[in-house]
């Protein structure tokens, strides 16, 4: 990995010839820096994580999820785990150079992350319909007497974490998938994001929750096209490998927040 | 690769726009980042003289302020702590000086991520206006300190400025971490993977040393406070209780329950405590760098340097605690977080150690930046040595929220992180912008500011311990702090003409940024590589070539050598390090 011509892709555009120390870790800079941003997003999430644990330890936490949340969340982790599977492969194809199966199994992360999020979002919509929402939120008309819509009451730091953490979450997957699209298909995903974007502004209604996601995907529509715009090369094996290690520690966070948020309040 | 190395000096950007202001160069970058924090720092010291002036007068109506009222003193202690905290200690030490001198003491051309670097500048500005804008907003600016404990900050009833203000002010901070999230992002791998050939971990100079180890702060502990950030948004916007417990506000029961203060209070100062040394650290690499040089002798034990600032910054994570003493802790947490932040002492006690045993039996040259190290010196071990008494749970009972806190944060994280930058500002203006700052009247400004500072801070310990308490907007009405009232009036006359001293610095700036001596290469008889380029450094820094490294960073008096300083890049002088 260390040889000369992958050593310092940072100082190749300067156009600078000359020798430096070779690198602490052996590794080049953009996976450097996606570790260093992971060592502190997992510090975000561990924040959050023990805004959830400190109410959880101090409240008589309830434990309403019964066999479809339970049986929905495990399809979900699976189509995680797949698309951890599919990354992998997608950075072999990427190390041996195979342009057209890189994109085929980045194209097949990204579906099974945006079954991930539809999964979830009907999730939450079931859950919001049976009375699971914030204070701040509207109810749902008649939901008042629902198990949920007692906890909703009776212990508001539930719907609390629960929102808190699978939305943040959630935000990462997303923010993935625009990723892994840029990567796979460069400017050409910028079009069928636009579609994606204009498709949620007049199908999910200004009241529904889900709204938020809108703005979501034009900051990320925006991010993406100023990117491709200062960057429009065509992506190698490190941009695919450092995306991978984005995509598995979300994946990563995933697999804390599943047992800690669904598994022990499981319905017994 | 090294025997056919062609050189050929990559023109930077050619337009005002590209070359000014969103410009790629970390040498802009840096100067963008000095110019904003040195905007701040204004408005910072201005909301101080306004609150000193209050205390003293209460029912003075000021011309262009009108009157200031409880709340609004409130107001102002919040803004100064926040601005002077976030876009002042945090930025110029390592955005500033960090930004423009990281890449070239190490050789390398650039920053890692030139175009991270550049929206991490612009992020803090956008945070920066976004928190001005909070004094302009119905109900002004929030009322609940820099620390912003709930239920306080997390109730839009709670007062004038917690509605539309506080929003905006928790906003701002969110933003700000991520600009500090990308800055320090770039700061490590920068360090990590652009060092030139010869520039070891261990032949850095020490300020490098000291922003590398800020970075890793930086990073671990911005995340944990744009959580916390995140989550006080939504107990004020979304109507969670994270932090708010059942509360009654003005005989009005609040719709959260069953959330604790304490959360926050947890979250906060875990981001906190290592915030003081991301503020401080810089300052000392600084003085290290300083002090070396102008004693013309080696900084007396390198490696202990490193490590004392490595343990400083392991330990910074783990006494946040140390805040919250008052909080109803048990004795034994307590017992914890008291001893391992008396452990800090020990690095705390090897640096200014050492730095005394740099400047031991030296041919000192006074020169302003040296002053101002020194007075770095000083300032640290005065407000240091408050830090153990204040480490100690019975004795923290007893001076909580009084003045004597004031006095100890102040002394040792304000002022003295403030004289690393004067140090800085003194030493590098002439590589910066090639002309040499006026030295007459650096040292009267010193000389001011050292006195004035110290009759401000000193007399806040004995406030402190006869019970002055902190935050009060009057002292006027209370019997006993009423025959207090003499030394606020000491205070309130020192501020005045402190500040009135910084517009001798402010003024010779500018003069010799324009009209100054033109500076030679390395006016100070540096060693280390940003003395070896031009001066200002072209926009590659080194002229197309990366320099090879042969020596230490702090090769003074070296016996035998030609000169009494062995720059990094000349033969290897056959020495330590």
């Amino acid at each position: 990995m260390a040889d000369a011509t992958l050593q310092h892709t940072a100082t190749a555009g300067h156009g600078l010839a000359g020798e430096f120390e070779a690198p602490l870790f052996g590794a080049y800079s953009k996976k450097v820096g996606m570790w260093l941003f992971l060592a502190s997003d997992s510090l975000t999430f561990g924040a959050l994580l023990f805004a959830f644990s400190y109410n959880r330890i101090y409240t008589v936490w309830p434990t309403p999820f019964g066999k479809d949340s339970i049986i929905n969340a495990t399809v979900m982790t699976a189509c995680l785990l797949s698309s951890s599977l599919t990354m992998v492969m997608a950075v072999f194809a990427a190390q041996r150079n195979d342009r057209a199966w890189t994109r085929n199994w980045l194209l097949a992360t990204m579906a099974f992350g945006t079954a991930f999020i539809v999964l979830h979002g009907m999730e939450w919509t079931k859950l919001i319909h049976e009375g699971l929402t914030l204070p701040g939120f509207p109810k749902p008309a008649g939901q008042d007497a629902g198990e949920f819509a007692k906890i909703s009451t009776g212990v508001p730091q539930f719907a609390a974490t629960f929102f808190g953490l699978t939305a943040m979450h959630m935000l990462h997957v997303t923010i993935g998938v625009i990723y892994l699209g840029v990567v796979a298909l460069r400017k050409w995903f910028l079009p069928i994001l636009g579609v994606i974007w204009l498709g949620a502004t007049f199908l999910i209604p200004a009241d529904n929750v889900f709204h938020y996601a809108v703005h979501a995907l034009l900051l990320g529509l925006i991010v993406a096209a100023i990117i491709l715009f200062l960057k429009p090369k065509v992506y190698d094996a490190h941009d695919v490998e450092v995306c991978g290690l984005y995509w598995h520690f979300v994946d990563l966070v995933w697999m804390f927040i599943f047992p800690l948020v669904y598994l022990m309040s499981t319905k017994i | 690769m090294a025997t056919s190395v062609t050189a050929h000096a990559h023109a930077g950007p050619q337009g005002f726009i590209r070359k000014y202001i969103f410009s790629l160069d970390h040498k802009v970058i840096g100067i963008q980042y000095f110019f904003l924090a040195l905007t701040a720092v204004w408005v910072g010291m201005f909301l101080s003289l306004l609150m000193r002036i209050h205390l003293l007068w209460p029912g003075v109506t000021l011309p262009l302020v009108g009157d200031i009222k409880p709340e609004t003193y409130l107001s102002l202690l919040t803004m100064h702590g926040t601005i002077m905290v976030f876009f002042v200690l945090t930025t110029a030490p390592q955005g500033g000086f960090g930004n423009y001198f990281l890449p070239i003491q190490i050789g390398a051309p650039d920053m890692a991520f030139p175009v991270l670097n550049m929206l991490s500048f612009w992020t803090t500005f956008v945070a920066f206006v976004v928190i001005i804008a909070a004094f302009f907003v119905s109900g002004g600016a929030p009322l609940h300190g820099w620390t912003g404990y709930p239920p306080l900050s997390a109730l839009q009833s709670a007062g004038p400025g917690e509605g539309l203000g506080a929003d905006l002010w928790i906003t701002s901070i969110a933003i700000f971490c991520l600009a500090s999230l990308m800055g320090a992002l770039n700061f490590l791998t920068t360090t990590l993977d652009m060092r030139a050939k010869g520039m070891t971990m261990m032949r850095m100079p020490l300020t490098v040393w000291s922003w590398f180890i800020t970075a890793i702060l930086g990073l671990l502990a911005f995340g944990v406070l744009l959580s916390a950030g995140i989550l006080l948004l939504m107990d004020r916007n979304m109507g969670t209780s994270f932090y708010v417990p059942l509360v009654v506000v003005n005989g009005q029961i609040m719709g959260h329950k069953g959330g604790s203060p304490l959360l926050w209070q947890h979250l906060f100062w875990f981001f906190g405590h290592p915030e003081v040394y991301i503020a401080i650290l810089p300052g000392m690499g600084v003085a290290s760098q300083i002090l070396s040089t102008f004693s013309r002798k080696p900084i007396f034990g390198y490696k202990a340097m490193v490590y004392a600032m490595l343990a400083i910054g392991f330990f910074g994570f783990m006494v946040w605690g140390h805040h919250m003493f008052m909080s109803g802790m048990s004795p034994y947490s307590a017992f914890a977080f008291s001893l391992l932040t008396m452990c800090i002492g020990v690095p705390s006690a090897i640096k200014t150690f050492n730095w005394l045993g740099t400047m031991y039996k030296a041919r000192i040259r006074f020169q302003t930046p040296m002053l101002y190290a020194i007075g770095f010196v000083s300032l640290f071990v005065s407000g240091g040595l408050s830090g153990p008494f204040l480490a100690q749970p019975v004795l923290d009972i007893q001076l909580h929220d009084t003045y004597f806190v004031v006095g100890h944060f102040h002394l040792i994280m304000g002022v003295a992180a403030i004289f690393g930058m004067f140090a800085a500002t003194y030493y590098w203006v002439p590589k910066m912008f090639g002309r040499m700052m006026n030295e007459t009247w650096g040292r009267i400004h010193f000389f001011i500011t050292l006195a004035g500072t110290y009759a401000i801070f000193m007399p806040m310990h004995y406030l402190g311990i006869a019970g002055g308490t902190r935050r009060y907007s009057q002292y006027t009405e209370v019997a006993y702090l009423q025959k207090l009232m003499p030394l606020h009036q000491f205070m309130t006359y020192a501020a005045i003409i402190t500040i009135a001293a910084q517009f001798i610095f402010v003024i010779n700036l500018f003069w010799s940024i324009f009209r100054g001596p033109k500076a030679s290469d390395n006016p100070w008889e540096s060693t280390t590589l940003e003395w070896t380029t031009a001066t200002p450094p072209p926009h590659d820094n080194f002229g197309g070539v990366t320099p090879v490294v042969h020596n230490g960073p702090y090769e003074y008096a070296v016996p035998g050598a030609a000169r009494d300083f062995v720059m990094q890049t000349d033969p290897a002088a056959g020495t330590t390090h």
